[in-house]
């Protein structure tokens, strides 16, 4: 049983703070998720407000919206999406995340569910939502198919769910392995197992086989020489995203 | 053990608003107009007193508003109160000139006609602008104006900046935007450093009225001591900017009315027929000043706090409103994508998008000011050739042109005449 936030030893707390200002270091080890975050926070709330009808440049778009984000880390995608408005539950396997992720938010004034469990376990509980994230996560799992099952029953009927994962080609292996984890060291090593990455045509088939009903796909591209990330239409060579639909009731 | 109910935390942080703009003068309220009809809630925080800023008499002083410009007040719900006072200007002539000998025959002349998109720009009084702005500002939500203030302290953390002011009021937002000239208290209280020279120069500013018609037709004249511009104002009257070497300036400052105009004549040449003061005559002393960073926690700087630069082409409110144009779009994106816009991530995308055009702009004023300034012979045919060269080749003229518009590098949409 974890004890209630007042009476936490300070030593924790202060470990824990650390590794907050690491996690949203733009500059720390975290650099390339930092890097990345506009441009799939631009894809998820474009598919989001067209999804359910959302105008982004009003204020609160997502109010009403309740939002799961699978493996939510130090909540780099759950804070906008709390700012956007939504309703937002943070699920991840690692707790000291999740210690991170509370101590974020409460310095940012955002209200954020974090819960230390799974899909699986979410749906299991009954757990519904109109959106879910699933991003950089499912080449880490070891039965994708399976874990996508319990993403579509967490689902309301006509929910989002938004999936990015890495090719499987020699360019993301030259890309993801060899470069962001050996040469530019961004990634730790063994951080992935090439022989799980999934192509976009196989994650199609996927999500089908889960009962999701693939409607947009996109690559994310990175330019070295502006050192910043852009949406593709044509090239997923490397990391991509998809979004697919939960049939409406 | 898990226990969800522990996870959900229950005290937001409130803020006073988003932003905290300080600086009332051009920049300030720029800034502001662009957030706020974007959805964004501010704050601008001014020393002078709103009174003070509506003074509405003529004082002499006149901005060069590059069309890029232009399009940026258009945008932001400025261009309406203003554009029954300014005058297009539809060419501009540049020469290499000599006290009395009127300008070299080497002369450059850009023709708005080359370009597709309108006059290059269009000069404005300082009073109009100044109450377009104001007025702007009444007419849109989301503005909280604090004026006859100053900022006496800031801090900066992880929830947000906050700034206190000289009648112990504090305030907080999520971003501390400083628009408060060259001598930015927001940069020096957040640790920024500047670098930067002086020129050993003086900008005497002033507007006549003359006899004969201006036509439209901004004047540049490069003289052994300083440029010479000649802005062309509505009526029969142009504002002059007038660069002197500083010995010599505080002597030209010290004349009488009647000796000024004297000493102006010769310099300025007969063309416009007669010429009268009109309004207040102004000095600067010309420095470069350059902040280290555009940003700092929580701090982006704007306009002459990010780089004072010498105002040889009228450009240091233009590239002011580059960057107000450039930080509201960055904001602005980053808001509708949810993130928190006082974040670094979100600041060094502004920093990154001007930091270029900024070095690059005051190093080309620098170098001009340099060349131009300055009487030794063989500079002298050079850069009369050079003046010639350019003047005769189309493409390369057409470039000038619409560098001087201000369309050039990468436009900020609410400079393409875009929404955001």
């Amino acid at each position: 049983m974890q004890a209630p936030q007042s009476t936490v030893d300070p030593a924790e707390i202060a470990k824990f703070e650390a590794m907050a200002a690491e996690w949203w270091d733009p500059h720390g080890k975290f650099k390339p998720l930092h890097m990345l975050n506009p441009c799939r926070l631009d894809y998820i709330a474009a598919q989001i407000a067209g999804q359910f009808d959302r105008d982004l440049s009003a204020p609160s778009p997502f109010a009403g919206l309740r939002l799961l984000d699978i493996g939510c880390g130090g909540g780099l995608l759950c804070e906008p999406m709390a700012r956007l408005g939504a309703e937002v539950v943070g699920a991840d396997a690692a707790e000291g995340n999740l210690h991170v992720a509370r101590i974020h938010a409460e310095q940012s004034g955002l209200t954020i569910d974090y819960r230390h469990t799974t899909a699986e376990a979410l749906a299991e509980a009954g757990e519904r939502f109109d959106a879910v994230l699933n991003m950089e996560v499912i080449e880490h799992v070891a039965d994708p198919a399976a874990y996508l099952a319990a993403c579509r029953r967490l689902l309301k009927p006509g929910g989002l769910h938004i999936c990015s994962t890495i090719n499987r080609n020699p360019k993301s292996f030259a890309t993801a392995i060899v470069g962001a984890e050996l040469v530019m060291r961004w990634l730790p090593r063994g951080t992935h197992d090439w022989s799980k990455f999934i192509t976009p045509d196989e994650l199609y088939a996927l999500l089908r086989e889960a009962g999701l009903q693939p409607v947009d796909r996109k690559g994310f591209v990175f330019n070295p020489l502006s050192w910043q990330w852009r949406l593709s239409d044509r090239d997923l060579s490397v990391n991509y995203v998809t979004a697919s639909t939960a049939p409406a009731a | 053990m898990d226990n969800p109910a522990d996870g959900r935390i229950l005290h937001p942080m409130t803020k006073d608003t988003d932003i905290l703009i300080v600086g009332g003068g051009l920049n300030g309220p720029a800034l502001a107009l662009a957030l706020a009809r974007n959805g964004l809630h501010v704050a601008v925080i001014d020393a002078l007193d709103e009174q003070l800023r509506r003074d509405d008499a003529f004082d002499g002083r006149a901005y060069a508003l590059a069309l890029a410009s232009q399009r940026l007040l258009a945008a932001v719900g400025v261009w309406d109160g203003l554009a029954g006072h300014a005058q297009p200007i539809l060419d501009i002539k540049v020469s290499d000139g000599h006290a009395g000998a009127g300008p070299s025959p080497f002369f450059l002349h850009f023709d708005h006609a080359e370009i597709e998109e309108g006059p290059m720009g269009f000069m404005v009084e300082d009073r109009f602008l100044r109450r377009a702005l104001l007025d702007a500002m009444d007419a849109t939500p989301g503005i909280v104006r604090i004026g006859a203030r100053s900022v006496v302290a800031q801090s900066a953390g992880p929830e947000g900046a906050t700034v206190t002011l000289d009648d112990g009021t504090t305030l907080s937002g999520r971003l501390l935007a400083g628009c408060d000239g060259r001598a930015s208290g927001t940069a020096r209280r957040a640790g920024i450093r500047r670098t930067g020279w002086e020129y050993g120069q003086t900008g005497l500013v002033c507007a006549i009225e003359h006899d004969r018609s201006h036509h439209g037709i901004a004047h540049q004249f490069f003289m052994p001591a300083g440029p010479l511009a000649i802005l062309p104002l509505p009526g029969r009257r142009c504002s002059i900017v007038w660069s002197e070497r500083t010995a010599t300036a505080r002597g030209i400052e010290a004349l009488d009315d009647a000796a000024y105009l004297e000493v102006l004549r010769p310099r300025f040449g007969d063309f416009l027929g007669d010429l009268r003061l009109a309004g207040k005559r102004w000095s600067y002393p010309l420095n470069l000043t350059l902040a280290d960073s555009l940003v700092a926690e929580r701090v982006a700087l704007v306009g002459d706090a990010a780089h004072g630069m010498h105002p040889i082409a009228g450009q240091g409110l233009n590239a002011g409103l580059r960057d107000v144009a450039a930080l509201a779009e960055t904001l602005i994106d980053a808001a509708r994508r949810g993130e928190d816009i006082g974040a670094l991530p979100v600041l060094e995308r502004y920093q990154q998008w001007r930091r270029f055009d900024i070095a690059t702009l005051a190093l080309a004023t620098d170098t001009f000011n340099r060349l131009f300034s300055n009487d030794n012979p063989l500079l002298r045919l050079g850069r009369d050739l050079g003046l010639g060269l350019v003047g005769s080749v189309p493409a390369l003229r057409r470039g000038f042109i619409r560098e001087a518009a201000g369309l050039t590098g990468d436009l900020p949409k609410l400079m393409q005449g875009r929404p955001l």
